[in-house]
């Protein structure tokens, strides 16, 4: 049975685009069929991110106004052929996405696809609502800083009812990715410790996403990380997460790339 | 800045801790309530208002959120003289 995701948090820029695309292709990379939606009209970036800005023929919003059918507007990649991008409007704004036209669009994915990935806007308004509004499971992205762990408190409590699970009585998974996380300077007493996030936001762990070079590095060249850079700690954080949410019991663990010397010189080498 | 305060370690992050729970405490707890403060100082207002004139740009009003207690401050000037420059007299106008 087709499940639906949203990458959500409250707050910009803290990773939601960026953990879309390495989730949603680390899911296809297993035969999974994959869908990445993209909420963010009128500031789509989910197709820049996964190189296929200049395929972009029809939209979202397309579809749900019927000027364009689902398959004409899904983008299919070309690395993996289980993975579909459906990218999101530049010209148009957030009133365009309708309530009605969301039901319709995110059912017919149901019937095509096993994972359905929405990237949802930042913010609290319309976009990121219909974002979560058909979601089974939502991911939380946090970075370990105060306004962004706040935003995502808000989101949880959005989850929690407007929701079309919230609204049936049923429980909508929740949990928590953070991103951008530094061992060593949480060890320092200088960021917030992944348990002070999961004591304050009560939500479980999906997986710990360190800060890693390869994650803009990846987005440079229009690959998710988990393809462009699939042996980096932050790939290995996003492979593990999407093992979990096929089910899959992963012990969690953060990745580090800290080596001895010797680790390094053979590293080196190898590359 | 003397040698001691160079060599001790500076934790931020607990400081962060500790505001985020205070403050997330109260958000949750006020949720589809946040407009009480703004209520609450335009009630009282009303009630000083009855008594004597006030000017609405001399008044503070300042919310602590504590961990065990929160406080509500509000700082009301009251004038000595009217506009026509007479004493005010503190008695029941309305």
């Amino acid at each position: 049975m087709a499940k639906v995701l949203v990458v959500t948090s409250g707050k910009g820029g803290v990773g939601k685009t960026t953990s879309t695309a390495a989730l949603g292709a680390a899911l296809a990379k297993t035969g999974a069929n994959v869908a990445i939606v993209d909420f963010d009209v009128g500031l789509r970036n989910l197709d820049l991110v996964m190189g296929a800005e200049r395929r972009v023929v029809f939209d979202l919003i397309n579809v749900i106004n019927g000027d364009a059918k689902l398959n004409q507007a899904l983008i299919r990649d070309k690395r993996i052929d289980t993975l579909s991008l459906l990218p999101a409007s530049q010209t148009r704004d957030k009133d365009a996405l309708t309530e009605d036209g969301v039901d319709r669009v995110i059912g017919e994915m149901r019937e095509k696809f096993d994972y359905i990935l929405c990237d949802s806007p930042a913010g609290i308004e319309r976009g990121a609502t219909l974002a979560m509004r058909h979601a089974d499971v939502a991911i939380v992205t946090t970075n370990p800083e105060v306004s962004s762990v706040r935003d995502s408190d808000r989101i949880i409590g959005l989850l929690d009812s407007k929701t079309m699970k919230a609204e049936n009585d049923e429980r909508i998974d929740k949990f928590l990715l953070l991103t951008r996380y530094d061992p060593a300077r949480a060890e320092r007493g200088e960021m917030l410790k992944v348990d002070d996030v999961l004591e304050i936001l009560s939500i479980p762990l999906l997986a710990v996403v360190p800060e890693s070079q390869d994650v803009l590095k990846a987005s440079n060249l229009g690959m998710p990380v988990t393809l462009g850079s699939p042996a980096s700690i932050a790939s290995k954080a996003y492979t593990d997460a999407a093992r979990r949410l096929m089910g899959e019991d992963v012990q969690i663990q953060i990745p580090t790339d800290r080596r001895g010397l010797f680790g390094k010189i053979f590293a080196r080498k190898a590359a | 800045m003397n040698l001691l305060e160079l060599f001790r370690k500076k934790s931020s992050a607990p400081v962060a801790r500790e505001r985020l729970q205070i403050i997330l405490a109260h958000e949750r707890a006020a949720l589809g309530n946040s407009d009480l403060v703004a209520q609450l100082r335009e009630e009282i207002l009303a009630v000083i208002a009855k008594h004597m004139p006030i000017d609405h740009d001399k008044v503070k009003v300042a919310m602590d959120r504590g961990n065990e207690v929160s406080l509500l401050e509000v700082e009301v000037e009251l004038p000595l003289h009217d506009q026509q420059g007479e004493p005010v007299r503190l008695a029941a106008t309305g």
